[in-house]
């Protein structure tokens, strides 16, 4: 028989959809949209155009995002499918905000909850570790994410322990554990499918919900042939995702243990809570025969009835979708099983004593503000350099390397969207433009930069008129000079619209709008 | 000073000033209406799983007929249907690995979400449920809560060593956003409605 009638047979689940079923439909025929689905074909048109690469790391010098925008940029087919495809899961979510009446109550609780318990933390956490230890739980104390992955190393060796499934944790991308891992000896496994796409292609996740959604197709295909030997020239997503299935599941069949990040930790039963849409957590929490949860320390909220108000947030912020295919909560180890959590600080104590960044540790990792930002989504993930990508990385990156970092708080058209979606009421742009205030004070801010500092004037030096004006404009690029918007250091600035263009003179909006009648603002 | 002092020295030095009082959560009204079973049956297929009522008191599996007869290995963790696969009998988590059918059932269900919750006495082996190729899931529609906020006050949260809230099978559309079942886990989810025999576990 000619391999060409059936090329799928072998390899192929004789379950999993043909190429011509573009997506799974429910009972009534139509589209369905949980998980990251898209409401509509987003294909990256043939031909095939190369990946283009994130921002070029250089040691400690400050990262050139304009730079590797640029190139996001000259590569208009993956650049347009990247746009239309978090675009389009930004239009779900506000569909998903839109159905619940109480939508903007539960983010007010949900931020003064983050605000109580980040205020308290050491107290819950206290609470916490008693009641992990009380369920027979292993707790562990890392200080920073070196000390994360000499912890996990150590349980592994005392266990024999040579290999590892795990489940997407963008503390672990914090930690650099994976790199860590392997210079000992350990084999890492990624379970979640756009996670293992970026591990076998030896690139950083470019989103923190999607972390493969700056590839189209068809460089599945090509990672995914060089490196799980699939056919090169089939970039059926079908196809590509069950080869990665089957690939993937000896693996963690015969992995030595199981780890998870976490995404709410609960004081009062020492339980964490993982979402995923794969099932994955719950697979490297359940099958090896020990098991590992790495959670930052900010993750801790009081009580169950707190995941009330978390749950119904996180995945309508996040996706669009009501809640994740599986919310999985692990509190006590399995019979006969080891159960270890290593609790991490790797810098959030500092933040904490941040006046004006420190409700940023109120993240709950949703990814919202990032499908929303105009920068972000025609720039790339990967084009900040930086474990945190998007509005929230711009304020959270600077807290781990100031020098590295300086230049991310620029990356922002400081249009008020992420704020606006954000589930737990952060600040976004505000910290963002605190951020570019602290750096300039700190000399952080190269030449060019610091120019454009002082060219904006009284508005941007000046916090409560900047507030004043963004607080009555939709979007703040009303309220900033054209300069500001369009400047050459603003690479993602060029050769498009931005979304508001202003309308009018900046100062001539201001007179009209913001000073008294003595000329006097 | 360990690590563990060093974190807890620097969060008291920096704790935030002012005051921040831990919030009441209300109960909200429940997006869903009084038909739990209607509601519950309809966000399910959103989210890619299958309602079916069960069939006549002597063949309550009849709407899941055919998925058992394409079956080689069925593991059942309930009373109503024997399967050949001895979930007791297990002696680690990896011999579900060939399981085709796990059959389990729910100790709740949630109308607003479409989910329904497992623990592990409910699942016996915690693995099956997602190395199985397909799951069903027994649920009694007494059992059925209006929202995830009523569910987040249920015991087993507090008592179980393990819980967890399926909502449709595993899924995936990592790849431009195509969505697809049985990413990892289960490649299909499908809830058959039957009352439970015996009182159901405390």
């Amino acid at each position: 028989m000619s391999e060409e009638l059936n090329p799928r047979e072998g390899v192929i689940h004789p379950e999993v959809r043909a190429p011509s079923d573009e997506s799974e439909r429910g009972p009534d025929g139509r589209r369905l949209q949980h998980a990251e689905a898209a409401s509509k074909p987003i294909r990256a048109d043939a031909p095939r155009e190369p990946q283009p690469r994130g921002a070029k790391i250089k040691g400690n010098r400050p990262i050139d995002q304009g730079e590797a925008a640029e190139r996001f940029l000259a590569a208009p087919l993956h650049q347009k499918a990247h746009d239309e495809r978090l675009w389009d899961v930004r239009k779900k979510r506000d569909a998903a905000a839109h159905g619940i009446p109480e939508w903007e109550e539960l983010r007010e609780i949900a931020s003064q909850i983050k605000a109580h318990t980040l205020t308290h933390l050491d107290d819950y956490l206290a609470q916490f570790e008693a009641a992990a230890k009380a369920n027979g739980v292993h707790v562990h104390w890392a200080e920073d994410g070196a000390a994360h992955n000499r912890i996990v190393l150590d349980i592994l060796q005392k266990h024999g322990a040579k290999s590892l499934v795990k489940s997407k944790s963008m503390l672990t991308e914090e930690c650099g554990f994976r790199h860590f891992m392997a210079a000992h000896d350990i084999d890492i496994i990624e379970t979640d499918l756009g996670e293992r796409i970026q591990q076998l292609d030896e690139e950083e996740p470019s989103h923190v919900v999607m972390p493969a959604v700056h590839k189209t197709r068809l460089d599945v295909a090509d990672v995914f042939a060089r490196t799980l030997g699939t056919d090169p020239d089939n970039d059926d997503a079908h196809y590509l995702a069950e080869s990665q299935r089957e690939t993937t599941r000896p693996l963690i069949l015969k992995a030595d243990a199981g780890l998870t990040g976490c995404n709410f930790a609960i004081a009062e039963t020492g339980t964490v809570v993982t979402c995923t849409n794969e099932g994955n957590a719950d697979l490297s929490g359940n099958v090896p025969p020990l098991q590992i949860h790495s959670i930052g320390i900010e993750k801790i909220i009081p009580k169950v009835e707190h995941l009330g108000v978390f749950i119904r947030l996180l995945s309508r912020s996040a996706l669009g979708s009501p809640i994740t295919q599986y919310t999985s909560h692990f509190r006590a180890p399995r019979a006969g099983t080891e159960m270890h959590m290593v609790l991490v600080d790797n810098g959030r104590s500092e933040r904490l004593g941040m006046e004006e960044f420190w409700t940023s540790l109120k993240c709950i990792r949703c990814g919202a503000c990032m499908n929303t930002c105009p920068v972000y989504r025609r720039s790339g993930g990967l084009s900040y350099g930086a474990t945190y990508s998007g509005p929230i990385g711009l304020i959270i990156d600077p807290t781990f390397n100031k020098r590295k970092y300086s230049t991310l708080p620029f990356s922002s058209t400081m249009n008020g969207s992420c704020t606006n979606v954000c589930p737990v009421k952060i600040n976004i742009h505000e910290q963002i433009f605190a951020w570019r205030k602290v750096l300039a004070e700190e000399h952080q801010i190269p030449l060019l930069k610091q120019g454009m500092m002082k060219a904006a004037g009284a508005v941007l030096s000046r916090p409560a008129a900047y507030r004043a004006a963004i607080s009555t404009a939709d979007s703040a690029l009303r309220a900033l000079p054209r300069f500001a918007v369009y400047n050459p250091a603003n690479t993602w600035g060029k050769k498009r619209e931005m979304p508001h263009a202003p309308r009018q003179s900046f100062h001539a909006w201001y007179r009209q709008n913001r000073m008294n009648k003595d000329g006097q603002s | 000073m360990s690590a563990r002092e060093a974190i807890f020295a620097r969060l008291k030095a920096n704790r935030p000033a002012g005051d921040y009082p831990l919030p009441a959560v209300p109960d909200f009204a429940p997006l869903v209406g009084d038909d739990l079973v209607a509601e519950f049956t309809e966000r399910l297929a959103r989210m890619g799983g299958r309602v079916e009522r069960a069939g006549s008191p002597a063949d309550p599996f009849a709407p899941v007929r055919s998925r058992l007869a394409g079956a080689a290995v069925i593991a059942s963790a309930v009373p109503e249907y024997s399967g050949n696969r001895d979930l007791r009998a297990a002696q680690r988590p990896q011999d579900m690995a060939d399981v085709d059918v796990a059959i389990v059932r729910a100790r709740f269900g949630v109308a607003e979400t479409g989910s329904v919750l497992f623990t592990e006495s409910d699942l016996i082996v915690n693995s099956v449920a997602y190395l199985a190729q397909h799951l069903i899931v027994l649920l009694d529609p007494a059992d059925l809560l209006a929202n995830i906020q009523a569910a987040y006050k249920r015991p087993e949260f507090g008592q179980s060593a393990y819980a967890v809230l399926h909502t449709g099978p595993s899924a995936t559309a990592d790849i431009e956003g195509v969505l697809i079942h049985g990413a990892q886990g289960v490649r299909s989810l499908t809830v058959l409605l039957l009352r439970r025999t015996a009182p159901g576990p405390i």
